[in-house]
């Protein structure tokens, strides 16, 4: 293989990379959209959902309960609480999405609570939403656990108790969610400047032109492959910049972490690019590229864990988690991010990519036609 | 079918080609063609479209693997030894394969670097070409501002940035304007006239094929139906002139009489238009007008002209050139199969 040749087909691409900007921007500006949009959208928590109160016992006990509810609605803001004096109209509210979820103290609550026998607050949610309904539902629990709790310690604890202790400081979902926009950065890059400009330079016949000159298919490949590598990287390193940044991660410029940072982009945007090629190879029609590329993007990026963690999919998802380069990618960028890991927290990551590349090349290289 | 399909000069050819032939599918593109070509030589490839022309250069510059036969360029085989054969040619193909986003220096560069061209020399080089294609004004200008003409002429410098022993030109004026048309012949003679470049080039404007080359390939259904000099072609025709006429009223044995003219060799007929080939036109013309007046067939237009390719190409494949484009099987883009 001739160097020269293939840092020629480089320096080719670098320099109508370079021209237009076109290209980087557009594989910047949706993965910052998404960043942006979803890391906010994703990340706050639930504020303000209506509730309803209907107090049907009017004691001392009762009182004690709706203040701790007006408590949350003026601290936490979880929730606004409405005062309810019927039952049935506040459930037809909670059916037509009035309220989010609605408490009834029963005309028996305080009775049974002096006479211990298991008082009861009943509370109604409307479960067609996940997100609110778990939120409220967590929010009651610790009012009931608070209410629970007697007034006076017991000299000797018999309960178990769980000390949850945190290891790092609490993630904004924007955080979470810089990993998955970085790789999808390189993978934008990578379709566009990779796949699409290959198949569309094949089409106006500008690859006739060098299939005419004494390069060999390795060296094709290779140049082609590096080309888009450096365009993915420095997309990739562009977004983890300016997403990090963004989503303000601390010490983004630490040169250790940017270091490692570095060699993640590298790999995975071998990994994507190499991939992209082997998937193109054979295809002439200028439209495949652009048809497979929600696909594959659905099919790399959802699967990756990037937006959701893969331990909640099913074993069939979990498996196009294993062999997706996004996966990887991910995981190691949100070690660096997140967690600051070093190399013992991304070699496997990166000898993952670098193996997922071997296999895409060669297989980009076995079935490269040399000839029309 | 007489035995116009020589092989060039006696020195020892540049060009050998030996039964060549390429199908797709069972439609056969190139069958069983035949030529050679000594060093310095120009050939032009002539024919209409889907003649096989540009399958057989694509087979030729190894873009396509021949189906049977092979071909020697400057001692390469096309089959053992394509690397051999793709560092002695230049080669322009039909479509423009400039690069539209680079400049005409950088598109000459990025081949002088797969070429291997030393770096030392690049510059120079690449100066000398673009000014011996009248463009070194427009050296940083990217080529889509170019016009037809400025790319292809950019594109015969970029195919000479290795020192080529031999050019293949694939139809290098189709699509361009007459000025454009003449100006890249003038490069395409001062190419011949200052080096020892072999040429070969398909075409389908006989002007071209006449104008530019030594010997001329009749191409048709991909074979060669004929093979020799301009002149020879057109000696080989019965008759140096062509009378040219249309008549109103004649009787169906009409062209049978036209035969026994004064001079006449021949008579065809096409859309109306009869051709009488002849050694004396003006007289041929004399006796037409005495026998019409005779048969009183009324001459709507008569004219005599030289013998043309055209004509040639009638001889040999029986059907006009400008007819065959019609007739010309579908060739399928390399990129669909």
């Amino acid at each position: 293989m001739k160097l020269q040749r293939v840092s020629a087909l480089i320096e080719r691409d670098m320099r109508k990379f370079f021209r237009s900007p076109a290209l980087m921007l557009s594989s910047l500006i949706f993965p910052l959209v998404q960043l942006v949009v979803l890391g906010y959208a994703f990340g706050g928590k639930i504020k303000g959902a209506t509730i309803a109160v209907v107090d049907e016992d009017h004691s001392v006990e009762s009182r004690r309960i709706d203040e701790m509810f007006n408590g949350i609605a003026a601290g936490a803001q979880t929730f606004r609480v409405i005062h309810y004096d019927s039952l049935p109209s506040a459930i037809d509210d909670l059916r037509t999405g009035f309220v989010r979820g609605v408490v009834e103290i029963p005309h028996d609550f305080s009775r049974r609570y002096y006479q211990h026998d298991r008082p009861r607050i009943v509370f109604t949610e409307d479960n067609s939403d996940q997100f609110i309904s778990s939120s409220l539902l967590e929010r009651a629990q610790e009012m009931t656990t608070e209410l629970n709790t007697p007034n006076v310690s017991p000299r000797l604890e018999g309960q178990v108790e769980l000390n949850v202790v945190e290891i790092y400081p609490y993630i904004e979902y924007i955080k979470y969610l810089l990993a998955g926009s970085t790789a999808m950065a390189i993978f934008i890059t990578a379709m566009i400047g990779g796949g699409i400009t290959y198949i569309d330079d094949k089409t106006r016949g500008l690859h006739e032109g060098y299939l005419l000159t004494p390069i060999t298919k390795t060296e094709l490949i290779g140049g082609l492959i590096g080309a888009g590598t450096l365009k993915a990287f420095m997309a990739g390193m562009s977004l983890i910049i300016i997403g990090g940044l963004i989503a303000g991660i601390e010490r983004i410029w630490d040169p250790v972490r940017l270091v490692y940072l570095a060699l993640v982009v590298l790999v995975a945007s071998v990994a994507m690019i190499s991939l992209m090629f082997l998937v193109m190879v054979r295809v002439d029609d200028p439209l495949v590229p652009r048809a497979i590329f929600g696909v594959l993007n659905m099919l790399l990026f959802f699967p990756s864990g990037a937006v959701y963690p893969v331990e909640a999919f099913p074993s069939w998802l979990r498996w196009i988690s294993v062999i997706d380069p996004f996966t990887y990618t991910v995981h190691a960028l949100r070690n660096l991010t997140l967690k600051n890991t070093g190399f013992a927290g991304i070699y496997l990551d990166v000898l993952i990519l670098t193996g997922f590349s071997a296999i895409m090349v060669t297989g980009s290289i076995m079935l490269f036609k040399r000839q029309l | 079918m007489p035995s116009a399909i020589s092989t060039g000069a006696s020195t020892p050819p540049i060009v050998e080609v030996a039964e060549l032939a390429r199908e797709f599918g069972s439609r056969r593109a190139v069958g069983g063609v035949t030529f050679s070509l000594a060093p310095g030589e120009c050939l032009a490839l002539f024919g209409p479209n889907g003649a096989g022309k540009t399958t057989l250069i694509r087979v030729m510059t190894t873009l396509t693997p021949p189906t049977s036969g092979t071909a020697r360029i400057g001692g390469h085989d096309i089959r053992t030894d394509p690397d051999g054969v793709r560092h002695i040619l230049g080669v322009i193909p039909q479509a423009f394969t400039s690069d539209p986003e680079l400049t005409a220096k950088e598109n000459i560069l990025i081949h002088a670097k797969l070429y291997e061209v030393p770096a030392a020399n690049r510059d120079a080089l690449i100066d000398g070409l673009l000014e011996s294609v009248e463009l070194l004004q427009f050296r940083d200008n990217l080529v889509r501002t170019f016009s037809g003409g400025m790319r292809r002429r950019l594109e015969i410098a970029r195919g000479l940035v290795h020192s080529p022993r031999i050019m293949f030109l694939d139809e290098p004026t189709t699509g361009l304007d007459p000025v454009s048309r003449t100006h890249v012949w003038e490069m395409i003679r001062t190419l011949r006239d200052k080096s020892e470049l072999t040429i070969l080039l398909t075409t389908h404007y006989m002007d071209e094929a006449d104008k530019l080359c030594d010997r001329i390939a009749i191409v048709d259904h991909g074979k060669l139906a004929a093979l020799d000099t301009p002149i020879k072609l057109k000696d080989s025709v019965p008759g140096t002139e062509i009378v040219e006429a249309e008549f109103e009223g004649a009787s169906p044995d009409w062209n049978e009489q036209l035969r026994g003219l004064t001079g006449a060799t021949g008579v065809t007929e096409h859309d109306d238009v009869v051709h009488i080939t002849t050694h004396d036109g003006p007289a041929t013309v004399a006796a037409l007008m005495d026998l019409a007046r005779a048969r009183k067939v009324k001459v709507k237009k008569v004219s005599v002209q030289s013998t043309t390719l055209d004509d040639v190409f009638l001889h040999y494949t029986g059907s006009a050139l400008r007819d065959a484009p019609q007739k010309a099987t579908y060739e399928p883009s390399p990129f669909s199969r």
